[in-house]
């Protein structure tokens, strides 16, 4: 069990450890980490009598990825595109909410009471509702997705935009600005960091409900394709579904991780440093 | 005393047109729970061009309040005031601002921060990076101008916002407590490259501080405010010659200055010692 300590030593000794913000321990203490448990797991599995019908072995699953790699990544496609367009549609919608939620009142106690009302209920009951609003195709898988994920993009951005300092919208004001200006010079800018939190947390959530959809009622997806192999207590291939889903997840994720890098590099970096800082 | 500041502002008005004119200003605040706030009450004053005023008060006197309004950011309820004979009526645009917190923009460097205004006036930059550049040397910040305001001291953050006000060349520069959130050391040195910059100027400035020391250093003129609601108790011309050095602090002279500001405050019953 001494495994990870001495890793962790050896990465030391590379050199990995030290004050470099973004260097090779950016990425290596999450692949150590990654290969640490599984093999932890295999190890598990192969020796602690575990029936591979319960816990099959990461072996095994990988093993199932690539004899059904054409099939899952035939699923996987469709997957991606219900959540990708379900996040699409989820910001291009709250983020214009949100603004106008901080821009009006009259909106605000209009939309703000009922979007707080719809985030309460749970998604995955009113799913079956929308398979029969909208049938068993794809429209209704993008639209869980979308309403699972829309409600932090709008609380993020209405954060976002009323957190800027008084001073730099008087300032702004001051020198002459438009409203418009205010926002697009301040507000907006300064809102960017707390956005792309809200952003992440959606993207995520956008996975989850494409998923939700598929398994309501659907004919293709990941989603469809982990129920059937549930359905016929193959655990290898539910499995490697939950890994392929989840290395999408985690691709997606750094997706918007990285046009957050792109976007908002004064806050990454300023937030990179300050932990370099209190970490050092 | 008050009458005596009074017939002071009298006396510099005859001398020449003011710059700036505040006149019968009083600032109310609608409250619901505890009924209207009175923050500034019938305030008068006169600022001649190129004039160092300063206005030191005890904190919640309205003086930040007062600053607002001359800006045009919070309108008055009542009197007028006039900048260079146009009345403010909505931000008065050829100043600067400066406060205590310096309201750098995080997302933009040294340099675009300086340049702020350009963008908010749709200028171009090239007419103005000249300037930018020299304001920066001028301020101590050569080599910071890619530099974003996360990388500076805080000292380093409040030149920038000062410099960010020069850029227009504006002809008021009005700041608030611009160093109270400084330590001592830095705040001295800002102290005396204030002086440094105004002397090459000489722009009108209205200067807000609760330090009297800091008031005497810098200013031609200090207006000593009462508690709230926040009146004008003193008028004090300060007749020390220029370019003052922080030795002077320890002359009697100063001494003198600032012992009279600190008995008008505690003739209102503030800086009690026992």
């Amino acid at each position: 069990m001494s495994t990870p300590s001495a890793l962790a030593g050896d990465l030391a000794s590379l050199g990995a450890v030290p004050v470099a913000v973004r260097g090779s321990s950016f990425y290596l203490y999450p692949i150590a980490a990654t290969v640490v448990l599984f093999v932890i797991w295999e190890v598990a599995t192969r020796y602690g009598n575990v029936s591979p019908l319960i816990l099959p072995a990461p072996s095994a699953i990988l093993a199932v990825v690539i004899d059904k790699f054409p099939v899952l990544m035939r699923m996987s496609a469709v997957t991606t595109y219900e959540f990708v367009a379900g996040f699409l549609l989820a910001a291009a919608m709250g983020l214009p909410l949100g603004a106008l939620i901080v821009y009006s009142r009259p909106i605000e106690m209009t939309f703000y009471p009922l979007l707080v009302a719809f985030q309460t209920i749970p998604k995955a009951a009113i799913a079956p509702v929308l398979i029969v609003w909208l049938g068993t195709g794809i429209m209704s898988k993008i639209l869980i997705a979308f309403a699972i994920s829309v409600f932090p993009i709008v609380v993020d951005t209405i954060i976002g935009l009323r957190s800027s300092q008084p001073e730099t919208i008087y300032l702004a004001r001051a020198m002459g600005a438009t409203p418009f200006q205010v926002f697009r010079h301040v507000r907006f800018p300064n809102a960017l960091p707390a956005i792309f939190g809200g952003l992440k947390v959606a993207c995520t959530l956008a996975v989850i409900g494409a998923i939700v959809g598929e398994f309501v009622s659907s004919d293709t997806g990941l989603g469809y394709l982990l129920l059937v192999a549930n359905g016929e207590l193959d655990t290898r291939l539910v499995f490697a579904c939950v890994l392929v889903l989840t290395v999408l997840g985690l691709m997606f994720f750094f997706a918007i991780e990285a046009l957050e890098r792109v976007f908002v590099r004064w806050h990454v970096s300023a937030r990179q440093a300050e932990a370099a800082a209190s970490g050092g | 005393m008050r009458a005596q500041g009074a017939a002071k502002v009298e006396s510099t008005v005859a001398r020449a047109e003011p710059f700036v004119r505040i006149a019968g200003i009083t600032k109310v605040f609608a409250s619901r729970d505890r009924g209207a706030l009175k923050a500034v009450d019938d305030v008068s004053l006169d600022i001649q061009p190129g004039e160092f005023v300063s206005i030191v008060g005890p904190s919640g006197c309205g003086k930040s309040t007062l600053m607002m309004m001359v800006s045009g950011l919070v309108p008055a309820s009542s009197g007028e005031i006039v900048i260079d004979t146009k009345k403010v009526s909505q931000p008065y645009s050829d100043l600067g601002i400066v406060f205590q917190r310096d309201a750098l923009l995080e997302w933009r460097t040294v340099l675009d921060n300086v340049l702020f205004q350009v963008d908010i006036r749709r200028q171009k930059h090239e007419d103005y990076h000249a300037r930018a550049v020299d304001l920066l040397e001028r301020a101590g910040l050569v080599g910071f101008e890619k530099y974003y305001p996360w990388e500076l001291s805080g000292g380093m953050r409040q030149r920038v916002a000062i410099c960010r006000a020069l850029l227009g060349n504006p002809a008021l520069l009005l700041m608030d407590e611009p160093f109270g959130a400084l330590d001592a050391m830095t705040r001295e040195q800002m102290n005396l490259d204030l002086q440094r910059i105004w002397l090459q100027n000489r722009k009108t400035v209205l200067f807000i501080t609760h330090s009297i020391s800091e008031a005497v250093f810098l200013s031609d003129r200090i207006i000593v405010m009462s508690p709230r609601p926040g009146r004008v108790i003193a008028d004090i011309t300060i007749d020390l010659p220029r370019p003052r050095r922080l030795s002077m602090r320890e002359s009697g002279g100063f001494g003198k200055y600032v012992a009279a500001i600190r008995e008008t405050f505690q003739s209102f019953g503030l800086l009690k010692e026992d």
